[in-house]
């Protein structure tokens, strides 16, 4: 019997009652549509990630303050101001791995345009943040030296900002206002969507930093210039915990920190972060299909107890067969196609439920999803095997009958 | 050379602490052609024989010779074959495949033996056409009278073109009127030179057959030659 027409007649064996048949589909049917809905999920966690990564960069470190010792109690990090902007040029100038160095300061602020006003982030930071975020502009221009230098009353803003202070009309030379401060906007920011936490990186203003020390938070005009973070941008091709190592030394002899000291800064290192969490995001797919393997499982099992059943219905046509000329061979391999036929006709049923499932979790959750060719092979490959494996057992104890027996069946 | 040679077979069953012999040293021979009546009261042993002979079934002792080859010792797929090719069963149950066209059914041999699909179904609608139904090739089980399905079961019988037949109680299951015509179906291939066996406890069935053997517990109590009924003589019954 060719295997074309041992599939028409199992579909036939199968069909004959069907009802019973989408039943006992049904565990593979859900565990294949599992299987691939996880894996889209997962993929489209990952390759969000990933995404976040290229737009952070995976060449950036982050030198944080460290935390504050008042009186015997520990404020928690970045309490304390021990970072200023001659440590950031130190940095730049000392440590020949670093590109590019940004110090930063931040506040939460109202900003006010003509009729509209908003609540974000402003930020004061120098001329080479944009290079060390690898962040361009969408439109306009960024503030020189000679601003950063100058005080001067411009502003750069991001697309989050642009949209809710100015719709639709053209930012560029606007006039808007912080904490009653007059910025010119010089600059609009391209899109950078949400970071790692899920914060929208667009909802931002970036003024220079002595714009932001001397007119935003009206701080005293002290020596020291404390700032809330240095971004650092190591070149490329450079060994990013060599660059750490040479950055902690020389802050820590900058700082003069006796040998056995802690740190009185933190380095974080942005890709870490992203790293841990794509691994968080790999093990709750693991799990996921993990659970999703099983329901595949448990449906394989649903077939073998269906195709027992099948056995013992149908020992007389067995008997029969056997009677007109069917060899062991040809009985194991009717009932293990039917087995297999069974799974596999689940598993189709399945990888178009998963496809619809990721479909809408894609559109109506607004999850992003990645689906994959591999996965659908890998459903299909799985459901043939489910089919095969627990097939085998009543295939091989319906041809094991002997005709006579089979025959005599009541 | 005789188409069966049986010499003291043997069958025995255990059934709890007891055994029963089904067949208790039965030889025969039966030529090709011939048309040959079981005949006994049920459990006399005319189905365990005719089971062996079928190679359904194995004896506990005896050997058997078809068309003068030893089937003893044959393995299970060896079996198949010669059921396959050189013996046509017909049982009192039909045993149709349901659900599954009359011209399909008779294919099935065919489907072990690995004829192509074309072939298979000239030679199946051939085989129906012997039997009287070509016009009810594509009719299921279902759609046809007892009569009808045990034709279809002859033309399956046939197809594989055996030597034999062998007939376990054929009209079994079949009203009167129905079980001459089937008789003389089975009369017609017997004259065209196919060798039948059949099983019956009907006297008057039996009559159709040329040679008439007896069982009684196991052993064969009558063998003998009789001249046979003929549709004619069924016309004037």
């Amino acid at each position: 019997m060719n295997l074309l027409a041992a599939l028409l007649s199992a579909l036939r064996a199968l069909g004959t009652n069907w009802l019973r048949s989408v039943l006992t589909m049904l565990g593979i049917i859900i565990g294949v549509a599992a299987v691939i809905t996880m894996i889209a999920i997962g993929g489209g966690a990952q390759q969000r990630i990933e995404e976040q990564m290229k737009s952070l960069g995976t060449n950036i470190m982050l030198v944080l303050p460290g935390a504050v010792t008042s009186s015997g109690v520990r404020l928690g990090a970045q309490t304390g101001q021990t970072l200023t902007e001659e440590d950031a040029r130190a940095i730049a100038v000392d440590v020949p791995e670093v590109q590019a160095v940004a110090p930063s300061l931040r506040t939460g602020a109202q900003v006010v345009a003509a009729n509209a006003n908003w609540s974000t982030t402003v930020m004061g930071t120098t001329a080479d943040y944009m290079e060390v975020r690898d962040w361009p502009l969408a439109s306009g221009r960024s503030f020189d030296e000679v601003e950063v230098a100058g005080s001067a009353k411009v502003a750069v803003i991001g697309l989050t900002v642009a949209q809710q202070l100015f719709g639709d009309a053209d930012p560029i030379d606007q006039m808007i206002r912080v904490r009653k401060l007059p910025l010119q906007v010089v600059g609009v920011l391209s899109r950078k969507g949400q970071n790692s936490m899920g914060q929208d990186q667009d909802d931002i203003i970036v003024v220079p930093i002595s714009t932001f020390r001397n007119r935003v938070q009206g701080m005293s005009a002290g020596r020291i210039k404390r700032v809330g973070a240095i971004t650092v941008k190591v070149r490329e091709g450079q060994s990013m915990q060599e660059a750490e190592a040479k950055i902690r030394e020389l802050l820590r002899q900058r700082h003069r920190l006796q040998a056995g000291a802690e740190d009185d800064f933190s380095i974080r290192n942005l890709t870490e972060m992203l790293e841990a969490q794509e691994e968080s995001s790999r093990v709750m797919a693991m799990l996921l299909a993990a659970v999703a393997g099983v329901s595949l499982v448990v449906g394989g099992i649903g077939i073998m107890n269906i195709m027992l059943v099948s056995v013992t219905e149908r020992t007389r046509e067995i008997g029969l067969r056997m009677a007109v000329g069917a060899r062991s061979r040809d009985i194991l391999g009717q009932f293990l196609i039917e087995a297999v036929t069974l799974s596999l006709v689940g598993g189709a049923i399945g990888i178009v439920i998963g496809m619809a499932a990721t479909w809408a979790i894609g559109s109506f959750a607004g999850w992003q999803v990645l689906l994959s060719g591999n996965s659908i092979l890998l459903a299909v490959g799985f459901s043939a095997a489910v089919g095969v494996f627990f097939g085998f057992y009543p295939a091989r104890r319906a041809a094991a009958l002997l005709p006579i027996q089979a025959l005599r069946h009541e | 050379m005789a188409l069966i040679e049986a010499r003291a077979l043997v069958k025995s069953y255990r059934m709890g602490d007891q055994v029963v012999q089904a067949l208790n040293d039965v030889s025969l021979d039966i030529d090709e052609g011939e048309f040959v009546a079981i005949m006994g009261a049920s459990g006399s042993g005319k189905s365990t024989l005719m089971n062996i002979i079928g190679c359904l079934d194995r004896p506990t002792a005896g050997t058997l010779r078809l068309a003068g080859e030893e089937v003893e010792g044959l393995s299970g797929d060896a079996l198949a074959a010669i059921r396959n090719r050189r013996i046509g069963f017909v049982f009192q149950q039909f045993n149709l495949l349901p659900r599954t066209s009359a011209v399909d059914n008779v294919e099935l041999p065919m489907v072990y033996a690995g004829i192509k699909p074309a072939e298979r179904r000239r030679r199946a609608l051939q085989a129906l056409e012997r039997v009287g139904l070509g016009q009810r090739a594509l009719h299921t089980p279902a759609e046809l009278s007892g009569g009808q399905q045990q034709r279809v079961a002859i033309a399956r019988a046939l197809v594989n073109s055996p030597k034999l037949i062998l007939a376990d109680e054929p009209t079994g299951a079949l009203d009167t009127q129905t079980s001459e015509d089937i008789m003389q179906l089975l009369t017609e291939l017997n004259l065209q030179g196919m060798t039948i066996v059949m099983v019956t406890h009907e006297t008057d069935i039996a009559q159709w057959a040329r040679r008439r053997i007896v069982f009684r517990d196991g052993r064969i109590v009558e063998d003998r030659l009789q001249p046979p009924r003929t549709a004619a003589a069924a016309a004037t019954a």
